[in-house]
């Protein structure tokens, strides 16, 4: 059964359960997208400036293309949606805004790429494996939006296994600093996977496969990686500082609230 | 005709990071409805983060309206189908080429991997430098027959 948007404005609970994924789907790509764009004039050389912040920009963009079809399901309008809502209501992975490292973008900022590349990977990953779910996604509207996203995920994904693969394979320090970067992701990536209160009711509007399934999935694309460069990956993943799908956060998340949203805050109305 | 026109007006409308090139050309054209009070236009965007939408978005409004008999210009942005670069017109890969950018591949191997040849001297004889370049849907590559840094439009399909 396919759904269009009509269908979904007509039908009350398709509509709440299609809200739902999509604010963890927007959450997510726009929380990691801002944490990308701080690295802008950071990255490691010229060229990883100029690839992450297009990366960053992509990501920005899906966030968007989630929120405005939140916004056609009357959710909002979609400049709102990303910048005036607190931070009780977001629903994305406390994985995604976790900051950099230490420092902040305007002083002595000593971010670590180990965590960014680790993270940017899982991610990427985690998304493709949901995209390409989606893509069977019942309601219309949202596959149409996976296809198009899958397409641009393709890049980010292989961008990132790169830097992986040389820096885990490099062996010495980076080795190290990516090892503990890794501990550092997988004990929050079960946040990534989690549909908080929701998985059970996006499964029986068919708007996206099970957690599980899709950790399975996850795992699988991931196992030849990790075994081509000796790593062991984890049996079970944490989520130790809690399930931002329900709301729970940690004080980066209002920081970063706080930075990105200032100049639509300061004047909400002004076309910018 | 009223569509003749139309597509003439929009034949005008360029990517305004390649000025050489035009929207018709680049594929971004997929629907035009004409309605007795209403021109309905409706656009495939390249890549989502693209900063340009929204200029191309008013520089199309601009360009219809200034048709005569043409009243209300609606520009939408749709995303099915999505905009994959064998939509790229043969002109419009010649007109990439003379601003500097190698056309898309048509050839993506198994493992992902693409090549493009040097838009200035024809040579296949070429590096990736960044896979990402200064706008989404261009990668930097180096020839090393010509030894020119040039740029090539990313292949973008659906089998990705």
């Amino acid at each position: 059964m396919k759904y269009e948007l009509e269908d979904a404005l007509k039908n009350e609970a398709l509509r709440d359960a299609a809200v739902e994924l999509l604010f963890q789907l927007g959450d997510d790509d726009f929380m990691i997208a801002y944490r990308g764009s701080e690295w802008l004039g950071l990255a490691p050389h010229i060229e990883e400036d100029v690839a992450f912040s297009s990366i960053s920009q992509d990501t920005m963009g899906h966030a968007a293309m989630f929120y405005q079809l939140l916004s056609d399901l009357g959710a909002g309008d979609p400049d709102h949606l990303a910048h005036a809502r607190p931070a009780a209501e977001r629903k994305n992975a406390i994985l995604l805004e976790k900051v950099n490292g230490p420092g902040t973008y305007l002083t002595e900022p000593h971010y670590d790429w180990a965590f960014a590349v680790v993270r940017n990977y899982f991610y990427a990953q985690a998304k493709k494996v949901k995209m390409e779910s989606i893509k069977n996604s019942s309601y219309q509207p949202l596959s149409e939006t996976a296809v198009k996203i899958n397409m641009e995920l393709y890049y980010h994904l292989l961008h990132w296994k790169t830097w992986f693969s040389q820096l885990v394979s490099a062996g010495g320090e980076a080795r190290t600093r990516m090892e503990t970067a890794m501990e550092m992701v997988f004990a929050e990536l079960e946040g990534l996977f989690s549909m908080g209160s929701q998985s059970e009711v996006f499964s029986k509007h068919n708007l996206i496969d099970s957690e599980e399934a899709l950790r399975t999935r996850w795992m699988q694309m991931m196992s030849p990686v990790f075994e081509s460069l000796d790593l062991k990956m984890p049996d079970t993943f944490g989520m130790e500082s809690g399930n931002g799908r329900n709301g729970e956060h940690t004080s980066d998340l209002q920081t970063a609230l706080d930075t990105i949203g200032e100049v639509y805050n300061s004047d909400p109305a002004a076309s910018w | 005709m009223m569509r003749d026109k139309i597509i003439e007006a929009l034949q005008a409308v360029k990517d305004p990071e390649i000025d050489s090139v035009s929207i018709i050309e680049l594929g971004m054209l997929e629907k035009l409805e004409i309605e007795a009070d209403t021109i309905l236009i409706k656009l495939l965007p390249t890549f989502m983060g693209c900063p340009a939408l929204d200029i191309i978005k008013n520089n199309v409004v601009k360009a219809v309206s200034s048709i005569d008999g043409v009243e209300k210009v609606d520009v939408k942005f749709i995303f099915h189908p999505p905009w994959t670069s064998d939509r790229v017109t043969d002109l419009g890969r010649e007109k990439l080429k003379e601003f500097g950018i190698a056309p898309p591949p048509r050839h993506i191997a198994e493992t992902g991997e693409w090549q493009a040849d040097c838009p200035y001297c024809g040579s296949t004889y070429t590096t990736m430098e960044n896979l990402f370049g200064p706008t989404a849907c261009r990668s930097i590559l180096y020839c090393k027959s010509c030894k020119n840094p040039f740029e090539a439009m990313k292949p973008v399909s659906t089998l990705m």
